[in-house]
């Protein structure tokens, strides 16, 4: 299990990555930390000419809070981000799903913007990214473009990034401080892509009324989807999760393969919808009585 | 006392001894196969494999790999035939198993080259340049199917795909049906997994012309009976096949008895090539091709009378071998033949066996050997029973279970069973699993609405295999006609070298059990030394190791077994040492004894000289020697347990020499929600007579029991309907981690075993025979329901939980609890709409134009008409970075002028192959606007569908909406063309799947 | 060239162990600037003059640091073929957690896969480590 011969470059700045990538195009591959790709070359599924390692691109590795967001670079390790404070205080959403993604071993090396750009319908940064209304930011020789996480996804491994582009930060808005969060998932083992996934943010303007909601689910259609809850927004909490968990399941399109039914993905979007628009209120709750 | 002697004092025979293995492992210092280069000038094989379940080899062209730079050799199945022969089995059946694909292969991933170049790497690259035609046959590949009369044949010489039949009659099961109060039935079926070791197989082969020799290192663990066959494959002489293992194996399990074919094979190419050569398996080599578990269908059934009183047994058993059957199959449907009455007193038992043949990897050894398959029958119907009588389940057991004074126990269909106390384990395992408050937790959990359920299964271990027990799949004629087979050697080989220092050498190829420290353990007890004095050397050597046929590691026969011979070979150098000391001490050899490093006379501690001293006598001095003893101190013991005999005309046979006994106990909650199963309690007890190292025990029943957890839960080698392999990484073969595996509750029995001096049974296998079906027993109990098969994984327990169709068809893993209403199960289907901006009658010319077609498939680069409605074309297909150039093949068929037609499909490239085909109907809509319909079903098979199974439903989705996406775009009126408003109308529109 | 190729047949260090050559099993771990990562999935050429410990190098020679004694006194191996990923594993675990709780062993090793020991040694082992360190220090 050998990896085809290719030719392999380093470049040490982010122009210099570029120029590869315009001139090398769909011929090239970039190589983060290599956690999925690594396999992929090995298995020779993945046969590129060119990889081009960003991987000691210092400019990639930063986290900076600029006005609403906070811009994490597209090399920044998962286990960086997982013990970085700005991303715990400002971006709780990502921390949270961050312990759901792979293992200790591979956050060491993996990136966040390697998992957004490898699209896999199931991965948890996506779906937290997309919960988030989050942006990706891509860069190529000509021009930088802007694209939001919702949009960005377009299939199981499909995405709007072209080959002469290479994502150069993912863009995340930061929470409001009275905000709820929570991540919920379901997977075979431990440290397994999700077999389905769920994101919630919440916050209440008084303790009756919904006044932001976000519900964003992985791995049951074949990208992320943000669901429309935007006829829950204004009404009371009390029995939302039941109803808001019911609305999901029933606005989700699942994918029905081998590795999972549609009707239980769809049986899981409700548990795990439930599970995590619960959780999510009663940390708003809790912020709420902690910030008056 | 000298300086330099430790003070000894306690017998370390049972003593919870570090390991002796331990720190070379923990440094990095052990040598496995992979780290050895044990000769200059090595080349790298790597194997070109079937990507196809059953094809006929039309023509295979070497020459574009040959030319690769760095390439010594590339050899297929032709090339080698003139220096092999098949492996041979004791199924009569013509069905010749070789090594490498001859003329037909049968299963993916079987052998159909062999490159040989300077790295592994250029080795790959050259199996990509070879040209391969297949002629694809149909394939079979499942049980059920597999026996059918039309069914496809997958060796034309045997006519059918059932390779066997024999059927078993013991007492009266007859009568015993026929009078029984209840009779219980159930059927199950078991899918195929393997207790994979992580390190793989690995071979390094050599020919030499003189001496006119194979030499291979290999981490094959045994059974050395293999070794004859190998050399007789090879065509020569067994010597003239030196076979040598390397010092450490990382783990087996059983499987890697399996190695015995690339043994063959690469022995074979070394010599066509001219040079020796390396080969690795890599990890997807290994789930795709090694060997399994077979997988079974079964129906067992139970007589009984009102009082529970187990009176008859009845098996059908049909169990897969794959495409071949590698010796020592069938032994998997043997194993436990002689010990059907389980740990039960029933006399009354029938058997009947099938072995069958299908497009799938040869099965062989795997942990707990045809064990977990048997008890999965046995100890299902017994909670069956128990739930359909009323008993409580512990109860019926006790109330089955050989008596404890009954031991030595005759078993009706020949079993031995040398020693127990089933009754004390049981009492033990519920006392230490708080079986009374578990039943009250499950009655609360009930009636709070949550499913928690409790299962048991107990059985007993057999070790130490009697060699001839798999000759029970030939009848007693037969067996008459062959030449007779009994026994179980094992040996073993205790020296002192000059300085005084001790080796022993074994032939049990440890694989991590520890052999060498309870080895040591023993001689040191022997020898009145220290463990850490004794040297143990477990690499093997066919030239240089007292080796026979039942040498190897398996069937837990290192402590049943093996350690006898290693006590009784220390036991004549103690007696030459007394001796030695009796001379130089003028006393008796009675009156010596060996202690604390020291020959002493008995009761006389200044009496004595160093043991040390008294051995190095036997070098130094031999013309000093008493006349009683020879010169040197090299002993050797070779053993074979005394009841092993040859099975009789009544089809009995005692399989094995020891006999222990395990029971556990699970109890679980299950998330009806979600299908997570949380185990709740897990306890095991084991009867394994007199424990040689507790610690090693220990280690081997939490080992044992998280292969059977596994096996439960994740675990399957997966093929769809088409033959295609679908778990080729560790990411689509599951296997438990530390998170999935629970903390279990231990418990001991001991019942000291009389086969041999030390009391030991076998062990090792234990848990991972009852392990499944406890668990399946306690997942039946929690829902209520009998009909179900493993792995218990997520969605299939959820499925379980929530009433959905359930067959226990085991194979393919998820189609049998796919909602009703999907026709094709096992085919990625999907269909979709979309409105284009043109009238039908221009829809359906463009359909049927080829450039048109060229421009809409995507990633097409070329598109030639072969004939009327067939095309070839190139594709490329990317998506994301995982692209690939395909040779398509394209057809239009049952064309319905302006309303329908019908797309078939082919591709194949270096990722796989697929093939599909779709539905299209037009239908005119206002606004001169065409709506246009798609169905379609396609398969994939090859790396891809090994590989990417999660994803290809997505993928292929995408790909067939965007071939109709850009037909689209291709007659939009617009010039300027808004790609996001008609993804958005796409994705409004195009569903993939079923509503 | 894979990383884990180069340590082992170019430079013989052949405590990295290859199980699966996909990033799954573990047993090819080590530590680059001290942080546990696969050697599998990376080439050679991108650690180029990186600080590379092996299971070799993390006890001096011929002595047995606190977790290899640990895994010694609790059997925490058998084949020993995944034991010098998880040794790797642990060291950065450790430093990076010296409290863990046996949740949280779990979790970290469940990056590793051992197909002999049922892994309740290990974990046992591994706390045991744990907690000696906490009190050597
Ligand atoms: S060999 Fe690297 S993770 Fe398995
Ligand atoms: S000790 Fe053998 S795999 Fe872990």
């Amino acid at each position: 299990m050998k990896p085809v011969a290719f030719d392999y470059y380093r470049p040490q700045t982010l122009s210099e990555a570029l120029e590869l990538l315009a001139d090398k195009g769909d011929e090239a591959v970039i190589l983060a930390g290599g956690m999925t790709l690594g396999p992929m070359l090995n298995l020779r599924i993945v046969r590129p000419r060119a990889v081009i390692d960003i991987s000691r691109i210092e400019a990639l590795q930063t986290i900076s809070v600029t006005g609403s967001v906070v811009v994490t670079g597209a090399g920044l390790t998962q286990s960086e981000a997982l013990s970085s404070e700005i991303i715990a205080r400002e971006v709780p959403l990502l921390a949270m799903a961050l312990p759901w993604v792979g293992h200790f071993q591979t956050r060491n090396r993996g990136t966040l913007g390697g998992s957004v750009a490898h699209a896999d319908p199931s991965a948890e940064i996506p779906l937290a990214l997309v919960a988030c209304g989050g942006t990706v930011v891509l860069q190529s020789r000509w021009g930088q473009r802007r694209i939001g996480a919702r949009q960005f996804f377009v299939g199981a491994l499909v995405t709007q990034r072209r080959p002469d582009e290479m994502i150069m930060a993912l863009e995340w808005p930061r929470s409001a401080p009275d905000a709820g969060h929570a991540f919920s998932e379901i997977a075979q083992r431990h440290g397994d892509f999700a077999i389905a996934a769920a994101a919630c943010t919440v916050r209440l303007a008084k303790p009756d009324r919904v006044e932001q909601l976000v519900v964003g689910i992985g791995g049951v259609e074949d990208r992320p989807v943000a669901i429309d809850v935007s006829s829950f927004l204004g009404q009371a909490p009390g029995e939302m999760a039941a109803k808001l968990s019911e609305y999901a399941a029933a606005s989700v399109s699942p994918m029905d393969d081998r590795s999972a039914s549609a009707a239980y993905r769809t049986a899981l979007t409700k548990v795990l919808v439930e599970r995590a628009v619960n959780s999510a209120l009663s940390i708003a709750r809790l912020q709420r009585g902690r910030l008056q | 006392m000298p300086d330099g002697i430790e003070t000894i004092s306690k017998r370390w025979i049972g003593a919870a001894v570090g390991r002796k293995e331990d720190e070379a492992l923990l440094t990095g210092q052990a040598r496995f196969i992979d780290d050895l280069y044990p000769i200059p000038g090595l080349c790298f094989a790597a194997i070109l494999r079937s990507p196809h379940a059953h094809v006929r080899i039309r023509r295979i062209d070497v020459e574009r790999a040959h030319q690769l730079p760095g390439v010594r050799q590339v050899i297929t199945g032709k090339d080698v035939l003139e220096l092999i022969g098949p492996l041979p089995s004791v199924v009569k059946a013509p069905l010749p198993y070789y090594p490498i694909a001859i003329d037909k292969a049968r299963y993916v991933g079987e052998p159909i080259a062999v490159v040989v170049a300077d790295t592994r790497y250029n080795a790959e690259d050259a199996c990509e340049l070879i040209d391969t035609e297949y002629e694809v046959l149909p394939p079979v590949t499942d049980l059920r199917s597999a026996t059918e009369r039309d069914a496809p044949v997958i060796h034309e010489a045997v006519g059918s795909n059932v390779i066997s039949r024999r059927s078993f009659s013991y007492g009266n099961p007859e009568g015993a049906f026929a009078a029984a109060d209840r009779v219980f039935e159930f059927s199950y079926s078991l899918p195929r997994y393997a207790s994979t070791p992580i390190e793989t197989f690995g071979v390094i082969a050599q020919f030499e012309r003189a001496p006119d020799r194979y030499t291979v290192w290999s981490n094959f663990q045994g059974p050395f009976v293999v070794q004859p066959l190998m050399a007789n494959a090879l065509r020569v002489p067994g010597h003239r096949l030196r076979l040598i293992t390397p010092p450490s194996s990382g783990g087996s399990f059983g499987i890697k008895q399996a190695v015995l074919s690339y043994i063959v094979l690469l022995a074979a190419v070394s010599r066509k090539a001219g040079v020796p050569i390396k080969w690795i398996e890599d990890r997807a080599e290994h789930l795709t091709a090694a060997s399994a578990s077979s997988d079974r269908l079964g129906t067992v059934a139970a007589a009984f009378t009102k009082d529970g009183e187990l009176t008859g047994l009845r098996f059908r058993n049909t169990a897969n071998m794959g495409a071949y059957v590698r010796p020592p199959e069938p032994a998997s449907l043997y194993r436990m033949h002689a010990a059907s009455n389980g740990c039960y007193r029933v006399k009354n038992i029938s058997i009947d066996n099938e072995l069958v043949v299908t497009n799938s990897t040869p099965v062989g050894l795997n942990r707990g050997y045809g064990g977990p398959q048997f008890y999965f029958a046995l100890e299902r119907i017994m909670e069956i029973a128990a739930r359909g009588l009323d008993i409580d389940p512990a109860e019926l057991r006790r109330r089955n279970f050989v008596p404890t004074g009954a031991f030595p126990y005759k078993a009706p269909a020949g079993a031995v069973f040398d020693a127990g106390d089933y009754e004390a384990a049981l009492s033990e395992l519920l006392r230490i699993a708080g079986y009374e408050e578990l039943k009250e937790r499950r009655a609360a959990a009930r009636r709070a609405g949550r499913a928690f359920g409790i299962g048991l299964a107990a059985g007993v271990e057999p070790s130490g295999s009697n060699m001839a027990y798999v000759s029970l799949e030939q009848t007693p004629q037969e067996r008459r006609r062959a030449d007779r087979k009994s026994g179980a050697n094992a040996s073993a080989v205790v020296a002192v070298d000059p300085s005084g220092q001790v080796t022993v050498r074994l032939c049990s190829c440890p694989n991590g059990q520890g052999h060498a420290t309870v080895a040591a353990q023993i001689v040191a007890d022997t020898l009145g030394l220290h463990p850490d004095d004794i040297h143990v050397v477990t690499e093997m050597d066919t030239l240089t190791s007292p080796w026979s046929i039942a040498s190897g590691n398996y069937s837990n026969r290192f402590a049943a077994i093996v350690v006898e011979a290693v006590a009784k070979c220390a036991e004549q150098v103690a007696q030459k040492i007394r001796l030695l000391a009796a001379a130089a001490l003028d006393a008796t050899a009675d009156e010596i004894e060996l202690h604390e490093g020291y020959a002493r006379v008995r009761g006389q501690s200044n009496r004595g000289l160093p043991f040390r001293k008294a051995a190095s006598r036997a070098h130094w001095d031999p013309a000093g020697l008493p006349d009683a003893i020879g010169p040197g101190l090299h002993e050797c013991a070779i053993i074979s347990p005394p009841v092993l005999d040859p099975p009789d005309d009544e089809d009995r046979i005692a399989s094995a020499v020891t006999f222990g006994f395990v029971i556990d106990l699970a109890a679980v909650e299950i998330d009806r929600n979600t299908g997570a199963i949380r185990i709740d309690k897990y306890a095991s007890v084991h009867d394994v007579g007199t424990q040689l190292n507790p610690k090693i025990v220990e280690g081997q029943v939490h080992g044992g029991f998280a292969h059977g957890l596994g096996a439960a839960l994740f675990e399957e080698l997966a093929y769809d309907d088409q033959g295609n392999f679908l778990t080729g990484t560790f990411a689509d073969y599951l296997c438990p981690t530390a998170v999935e595996v629970p903390q279990i509750e231990i418990g001991h029995v001991e019942t000291p075993s009389p086969a041999n001096a030390l009391g030991a049974k076998g062990m090792g296998d234990g848990s991972s025979m009852l392990t499944p079906a406890a668990i399946t027993n306690a997942v039946a109990d929690a829902l209520g329901r009998d009909d179900i098969s493993l792995p218990l994984n997520l969605q299939r327990v959820w499925a379980f939980a929530n009433g959905h169709d359930a067959t226990t068809k085991s194979r393919p893993a998820i189609s049998s609890i796919r909602p009703a209403g999907r026709a094709v199960g096992e085919m990625l289907t999907g269909s979709g709409k979309i409105t284009l901006f043109a009238p039908v009658q221009e829809v359906w010319r463009r359909l049927l134009d080829p450039s048109e077609l060229a421009a809409s498939i995507p990633g097409c680069s070329s598109l030639t008409q072969d004939e009327i409605d067939r095309y070839s074309a190139r594709v490329t297909i990317g998506i994301g970075a995982i692209r690939g150039t395909y040779h398509a093949q394209i057809e239009l068929r049952d064309k319905n002028e302006g309303s329908s037609l019908r797309l078939l499909g082919k591709a194949i490239g270096p990722l796989g192959f697929g093939s599909g085909s779709g539905l299209v109907t037009l239908q005119p809509e206002t606004g001169d606007r065409t709506r246009l319909e798609y169905s379609y079903e396609a398969e994939v098979g090859g790396k891809l569908a090994a590989v990417g199974q999660r994803m290809l439903g997505s993928v292929m989705r995408y790909l067939i909406g965007q071939f109709f996406r850009s037909l689209e775009r291709r007659m939009r009126p617009a010039a300027r063309l808004d790609w996001r408003s008609w993804w958005l109308r796409f994705r409004r529109h195009g569903s993939g799947g079923e509503a | 060239m894979l990383l884990c190729d180069f340590l082992r047949h170019e430079l013989h260090a052949f405590a990295v162990h290859v199980g699966c050559e996909h990033g799954v099993c573990g047993a090819c771990t080590i530590l680059i600037e001290g942080r546990a990562v696969r050697s599998c999935t990376q080439y050679a050429a991108q650690a180029d003059g990186a600080d590379i410990v092996t299971a070799e190098g993390l006890a001096p020679p011929g002595t047995l640091n606190e977790v290899q004694r640990a895994f010694m006194k609790h059997h925490a191996l058998q084949c020993g073929f995944c034991t010098p990923g998880i040794l790797c594993s642990v060291a950065h675990f450790l430093r990076q957690t010296p409290e863990p709780d046996e949740r949280r062993v779990r979790e970290m090793l469940s990056g590793h896969i051992c197909r002999c020991t049922g892994y309740t040694s290990i974990v046992t082992a591994i706390l045991e480590a744990a907690a000696m360190m906490r009190k050597g220090s």
